[in-house]
């Protein structure tokens, strides 16, 4: 078993688990958290083949690793400004309850 | 030349301000009466007093003006149109205007109390507006549209009293009966537009009346044009055989009998003819067709009038002799003769109308002169103006005017070289004139009060209140005044056109004229007055010595000539059975005829349209059935499956986020596997 092997059932389970939680959980935070760990899984991967790839670069895999996470983290951002204005719309962050027909 | 003298160019107010008068009388209230009869008498006065004032221009110098313009264009010609101002058309113009004021006059007092006294006074305006526009029209077609208006006017006024049955029968027999002359007037006038391309009279020298257009035609067609011209005449002026409606017309007010019915639009047939006289006169065949109809008609009618009973019906015939007279005058001693005794006429007989009507009025509605008698006691100035009526009609030698006029007539018929019959049944006319005059005036004036001394079985309480006898009074002034005044003009009018000094004839055939009486002894024309006055003593003295002896007692009472002849008398009294001939063959055929048609239309012209009724109504029902069971189901199927599609696509949209998420983690994992599989494969 290779170190990149590792790694990579590493971030398999990451998003796994992340994909589990956004499927499951019926608060949308929660839904966002588990989808912040398939990104995750994600960068994973892009460090991973960067560390043990054959033409590794100092600003190939890491730099778009770090892009990724600037990304997500306004991801983030734009998604808990959209669970809010949901909530003070609709008093709940109840994934079940946000269909958008009337109850 | 025209456009210079004033009075021609201002010739159309004449008619145009009874016009108005009759178009502001339309819009009237019914309570507005004074109003309504002032304007209308304000505008016949004014239009007299042109009219006066265009004589008067003529007076010193008879000429014949005209103002043609053009009217509409028709193809490439311009139809034209105008009015013109000669001796003739001065005399009638003066003489409508100044009878028609003294009418409108009377009429004030005759319709007191009649509630559609505005209406009446419109239509009267309407009437004598048509009627002056007829006298001046220099174009046969704008004389033709005021005939029209005429015979109009003449139906609304007949039929005034519309709620009677009677009036409005009568006023229909009118409109139709006038309406049979017109078509021939009309085709005649169609016919000379083809031929000569100009229904102006006059035109400096291009007019339809004038030598130039009339050489055009041939004999044969001048006579037959002149003769459908002469069928209007006929029609209107209530010659043989479309007399009937005349008679009838007495339905109407009595002024409406004075003003159109005896003076004015029934003369307007011998105007016409007189007018279109040039063209009448190149064919002699049509002016023998004209004195034969005339001297006809003046026996025929006044042997009718003999057995009526009616006031206003003897009146009436009477006045369809005297258009008689004045039609063979044209016919056999041209316009100057026929057109004196018109003027002549429509005075004396516009004053026996009137004095009818002042009698009628005086009796509360009584028009059956065996119901009468005694009159001349309680209304003396009615007798004595009725009584120069009388004469003049009569023709009373001297000092009347029907004398001269009627005289005129029977000397040319004399001389005419043709035939002498149009001249013996003249003479015997005369006689009979003053004959059923003399009847009429013992019945009315003389004599007793008469009334059926048995109570009215109906209503005997109410006879003795509604005696007419009893509230029989003289009547006011508007009426009687205009009676005086017509009865002036009875007398003085014959001394215009005496042999000795033949004004208003040389008048009218723009010559000058000197006192003569040398005139008097020649052609023969001493021993003709002679003898016809003998006739008319003749008469009078037959008709006082039968019906002025003894006045019959009673109403009931048989006439004595029913008496001596009663089958005659019968016949006489239902007008020779014209009526009853009509009924039998014209109208009869006209029944059937619109029987047939009726049939005719119901089932076989209407066939064809039903037949592509139910064509098109078949073709209708399979364009529904294609279009409901074709076009609309299928597009309706089409409409639900794809409705049906998306509500199945909008199953999947449920608005649950992490179903989406689920779809799109099952199609990634396919994908995944795809791509894995794909790969070893």
């Amino acid at each position: 078993m290779t170190p990149l092997t590792g790694c990579l059932l590493v971030s398999s389970l990451l998003f796994a688990v992340g994909l589990a939680g956004a499927l499951t959980r019926r608060n949308t935070i929660l839904v966002l958290v588990g989808i912040e760990l398939m990104l995750n899984a994600a960068n994973l991967n892009f460090v991973a083949f960067w560390r043990f790839g054959h033409h590794a670069g100092p600003s190939t895999g890491v730099i778009f690793g770090l892009f990724s996470i600037g990304v997500a983290a306004a991801e983030a951002a734009v998604g808990l400004a959209l669970i809010l204005a949901v909530y003070r719309h609709a008093k709940t962050t109840d994934l079940s309850q946000l269909t958008g027909r009337p109850q | 030349m025209a456009s210079t003298v004033w009075i021609v160019r201002y010739l159309w107010l004449i008619p145009a301000l009874p016009l108005l008068a009759a178009g502001i009388g339309a819009l009237l209230k019914q309570r507005q009466r004074r109003f309504a009869a002032t304007i209308a008498i304000g505008a016949m006065g004014i239009s007299l007093v042109l009219a006066l004032a265009a004589f008067a221009h003529l007076l010193h110098e008879p000429q014949r003006l005209f103002l043609n313009f053009p009217w509409m264009q028709a193809g490439s010609d311009w139809v034209k149109l105008g009015w013109m101002l000669d001796p003739l058309a001065a005399v009638m113009l003066v003489m409508v205007t100044f009878v028609g004021l003294l009418i409108f006059i009377y009429s004030t007092a005759y319709m007191h109390h009649d509630e559609n006294f505005t209406r009446f006074f419109c239509f009267l305006s309407l009437f004598a507006g048509a009627m002056l526009g007829l006298l001046i029209a220099n174009s046969l077609l704008l004389l033709f549209m005021c005939w029209e208006v005429v015979g109009l006017t003449s139906y609304l006024l007949i039929g005034f009293w519309y709620e009677r049955p009677a009036a409005a029968a009568a006023a229909k027999k009118a409109f139709i009966t006038t309406r049979v002359g017109d078509l021939g007037l009309l085709l005649g006038m169609v016919w000379l537009y083809g031929q000569t391309g100009t229904l102006l009279f006059y035109d400096g020298g291009a007019g339809c009346m004038e030598q130039g257009p009339l050489s055009l035609l041939t004999a044969k067609t001048l006579t037959g044009i002149a003769l459908l011209i002469f069928c209007g005449a006929v029609g209107k002026s209530g010659q043989l055989p479309l007399h009937v409606w005349l008679p009838d017309a007495m339905e109407g007010p009595t002024p409406v009998s004075a003003l159109i019915h005896a003076a004015t639009m029934v003369a307007a047939g011998v105007y016409l003819v007189a007018r279109v006289y040039p063209l009448m006169s190149v064919s002699t065949n049509a002016l023998e067709v004209v004195a034969w109809v005339g001297a006809l008609t003046a026996i025929f009618a006044a042997l009718v009038a003999v057995a009526q009973d009616d006031i206003k019906r003897i009146l009436a015939y009477s006045t369809v002799s005297q258009l008689g007279y004045m039609m063979l005058g044209i016919g056999v001693g041209g316009v100057s003769v026929g057109i004196f005794h018109l003027i002549a006429h429509a005075f004396f007989k516009a004053l026996l109308f009137l004095g009818a009507g002042s009698v009628i009025h005086g009796l509360m509605g009584e028009q059956d002169i065996r119901e009468m008698g005694g009159v001349r006691k309680w209304m003396q100035v009615t007798f004595a103006t009725y009584a120069v009526g009388t004469l003049a009609l009569c023709g009373f030698p001297l000092f009347f005017s029907g004398f001269w006029s009627k005289d005129a007539i029977l000397h040319a018929a004399y001389g005419w070289n043709i035939s002498r019959v149009p001249f013996y049944l003249g003479a015997i006319g005369a006689l009979l004139t003053a004959f059923y005059m003399t009847r009429q005036v013992c019945y009315v004036f003389f004599g007793h009060k008469r009334r059926d001394p048995a109570p009215d079985p109906i209503a005997p309480s109410e006879t003795a209140a509604s005696d007419p006898h009893e509230a029989a009074h003289e009547s006011p002034a508007a009426m009687t005044v205009p009676l005086m005044i017509l009865a002036g003009f009875a007398v003085l009018l014959g001394f215009i056109g005496t042999p000795a000094w033949p004004w208003l004839q040389a008048f009218l055939e723009m010559r000058h004229s000197g006192v003569d009486f040398g005139q008097l002894a020649e052609n023969g024309l001493l021993p003709l007055m002679l003898g016809s006055s003998l006739l008319v003593f003749a008469g009078l003295g037959l008709g006082w010595w039968i019906y002025g002896r003894r006045p019959i007692r009673h109403a009931a009472d048989a006439d004595a000539l029913e008496k001596l002849q009663p089958a005659v008398f019968h016949a006489l009294r239902q007008g020779l059975y014209i009526d009853q001939l009509y009924a039998q063959t014209v109208l009869r055929l006209a029944w059937w005829v619109a029987v047939v048609a009726n049939w005719l239309e119901r089932w076989v012209w209407s066939g064809i349209p039903l037949m592509v009724s139910a064509l098109t109504k078949g073709l209708g029902w399979i364009d529904f059935s294609l279009d409901r069971w074709v076009v609309n189901k299928g597009f309706d199927e089409g409409c639900d499956g794809v409705a049906d599609g998306g509500r199945l696509l909008a199953r999947l949209q449920d608005g649950r986020v992490q179903n989406y998420l689920r779809y799109l983690g099952a199609a990634v994992a396919a994908l995944a596997l795809f791509l894995l599989l794909g790969h070893r494969g």
